[in-house]
């Protein structure tokens, strides 16, 4: 049977040149890099390099890097690591309301327990921040902006850019280091310019099991100068900011994923861009169905449509079934009771939101996958909605 | 009910990606090949019909019955569900029980419980149970309706209890039965009855009745969440 996988927003296979780099650190380089003999430093070498590489590639200094366990760990560094080490009464936040829940959970919980105040900026109905929102949201008080560059669900890239211009604007104006601004770039890493003297971010967090690299590693940029506090304690490894013997081979194998990722970037994106284009019109040709997110300033992989009258999780079963491997907002697959938080910011009602599906196109996607989704995803939405009451009777309810 | 081993071997991750879950080959089976899944509704126009869910809530099942008024069996049973693969099996599962054995008779009918369709289907995982307490309810209202159309008005049963949310058609009962099952928190609740996914406003209410039925069997309150 057919196996299309079209889920590379959720994770993505590992390159097998990045497998080729790695391969040595495992068995051969395999010492501890804090080691004094040469076993550590065969290992201690391959980090440096590693680093080097990527702060190349980042427009940052090696020493402005972090590496740690993926995603999840340097959202948690950054938000925690700064509010913890901020000694103010008063400590205000700025997030979106459609973060990933590495931040949003975080900050929500902050807010409940009364660590910070929290301003959740609203999105429009492409998913985009408003950068005078932004700014009218600003306070003396606040410490911290955390935008993410592009969303996971409905691969909308926000303006981060702008924003870092208006924050710096506003330090400047008010006379103020603050607030300092974090973008969680993990769904950007592997397709956008990761330039943070471009982007005016001071903390910038990213991984590799995004961007065909290994899982369980990822880094975060800090800035010279900005001061955050570490969350793990240990042997003050990472300049004491996360502490713990390194993952030499995944941090390897994160620098070299990075490297080809962004070398090729530019044909891959014509390439991904050109397929999603033809994946959504043929999609959207489905009766009852809206594109999420925005037309253009998107992930060149992510399309992400709502279908009327169908439930995410028994779609996504079905096409399953075909070899067809896609994920949705569905509150049935979700565990809560609420559809994705995303797919309600951009102002859907509830029963589009549980319809919901995102297919995310990656290296492996050739122009006949397409044609396969295209002709299997009419036929299993016909058979789901011939099974539904949903339609006809919506008034009956209402 | 489902156990841990089943939990281990997940065959779909969530959109968070905490946990996994597995479907037993029953619940694919009964989710891929729907039984009884209604193709004409044109010609069930004279069927006696029960529908509740919405859309909004995730999941909306509408069943169709044929009764021998004679017997009062069921003799035809046909449903059209809203919902993910937990919701379509259960339904699927539950037209297949009504209509085996020569058919149940309305008074067995109106005693199908969820938790008898759960273990033909082998189980659910613990968080998809909420997808499959619609189907029973129903059917208890096809069954009303069946009553009404026959003129027989005094057998017409309402369901027991008050109403509490209004889209989800909870009722105070399915909260009072929800903690007896050790759904002790709101959230616990929610994912029993969806009680409040519909209409939000109902929620103070629900936690009240929570309180008040958590000391009535198990002599404490909820935990407060901080």
């Amino acid at each position: 049977m057919k196996s299309i996988y079209l889920d590379n927003a959720a994770t993505t296979p590992l390159d097998s040149r990045v497998l080729e780099k790695m391969q040595p650190y495992f068995s051969d380089v395999f010492g501890n890099p804090s080691s004094f003999h040469a076993a550590g430093l065969a290992a201690k070498k391959g980090v440096d390099a590693a680093r080097k590489s990527i702060a190349a590639l980042m427009n940052a200094h090696a020493d402005e890097l972090v590496f740690c366990s993926g995603g999840t760990e340097s959202d948690n560094l950054a938000i925690l690591g700064l509010v913890r080490t901020n000694k103010a009464k008063v400590k205000h936040v700025i997030t979106s309301a459609i973060e990933h829940p590495a931040v949003l959970e975080l900050l929500t919980h902050l807010q409940k327990a009364g660590e910070i105040e929290l301003t959740i900026l609203s999105v429009d109905k492409f998913g985009l921040v408003d950068v005078r929102e932004l700014e009218k949201a600003l306070r003396p008080e606040t410490i911290l902006v955390s935008i993410m560059y592009a969303n996971n669900e409905i691969g909308t890239i926000e303006p981060i850019a702008d924003m870092g211009r208006a924050l710096l604007k506003w330090r400047k104006t008010h006379n103020t280091p603050f607030p300092y601004f974090h973008t969680d770039a993990c769904q950007a890493a592997g397709v956008l310019d990761l330039d943070v003297e471009k982007l005016h971010v001071d903390l910038l967090t990213l991984n590799g099991s995004k961007i065909y690299g290994p899982k369980g590693v990822g880094l975060l940029f800090v800035r010279r100068g900005v001061e955050i506090e570490p969350i793990i304690y240990g042997g003050g490894q990472e300049r004491g900011l996360r502490s713990g013997t390194e993952n030499v081979p995944g941090i390897v194998g994160l620098a070299a994923a990075l490297e080809i990722a962004q070398a090729e970037k530019e044909k891959e994106n014509v390439r991904l861009t050109k397929l999603r284009d033809k994946l959504t019109a043929g999609l959207l040709k489905i009766k009852k169905t809206k594109l999420n997110g925005h037309a253009t300033e998107r992930l060149p992989n992510n399309v992400n449509i709502s279908f009327l009258d169908v439930e995410g999780e028994a779609a996504v079963l079905y096409l399953d079934a075909q070899g067809i491997y896609c994920s949705t907002g569905s509150a049935c697959a979700s565990g809560s009771l609420d559809p994705s938080h995303v797919i309600l910011a951009i102002g859907l009602p509830y029963e589009a939101a549980h319809g919901s599906l995102r297919f995310t196109l990656g290296h492996s996607t050739k122009p006949a996958d397409i044609d396969y989704v295209l002709k299997v995803v009419p036929d299993v939405m016909a058979k789901l909605r011939h099974m539904s009451p949903v339609n006809l009777d919506m008034k009956y309810f209402k | 009910m489902p156990n841990d081993s089943q939990q281990d071997n997940c065959d779909i991750v969530s959109r968070s990606g905490d946990q996994g879950w597995f479907y037993s080959d029953t619940v694919k089976d009964y989710f891929f090949n729907p039984r009884n899944f209604m193709r004409d509704e044109e010609a069930y126009k004279d069927a006696a019909m029960g529908l509740v869910g919405s859309p909004a809530c995730g999941d909306a099942m509408k069943v169709w019955i044929r009764v021998d008024p004679a017997t009062e069996k069921i003799t035809d049973c046909k449903w059209k569900t809203f919902g993910c693969g937990s919701a379509i099996a259960s339904t699927s599962m539950l037209s297949v029980m009504v209509l085996e054995n020569s058919g149940m008779t309305l008074k067995q009918a109106r005693e199908l419980k969820p938790q008898d369709i759960l273990a033909r289907l082998g189980g659910l995982p613990a968080r998809k149970i909420h997808c499959s307490v619609l189907g029973d309810k129903a059917l208890r209202a096809a069954i009303n309706d069946w009553y009404r159309r026959q003129g027989k008005l005094e057998k017409v049963e309402e369901e027991h209890g008050r109403i509490i949310d209004s889209v989800a058609k909870v009722t105070d009962k399915d909260i009072e039965q929800a903690v007896l099952e050790g759904a002790d928190t709101l959230e616990k609740v929610q994912a029993k009855t969806k009680v409040g996914t519909g209409d939000p406003s109902c929620l103070p209410e629900v936690e009240q009745l929570i309180r008040f039925y958590r000391e009535k069997y198990l002599g404490s309150s909820p935990k407060v969440e901080v």
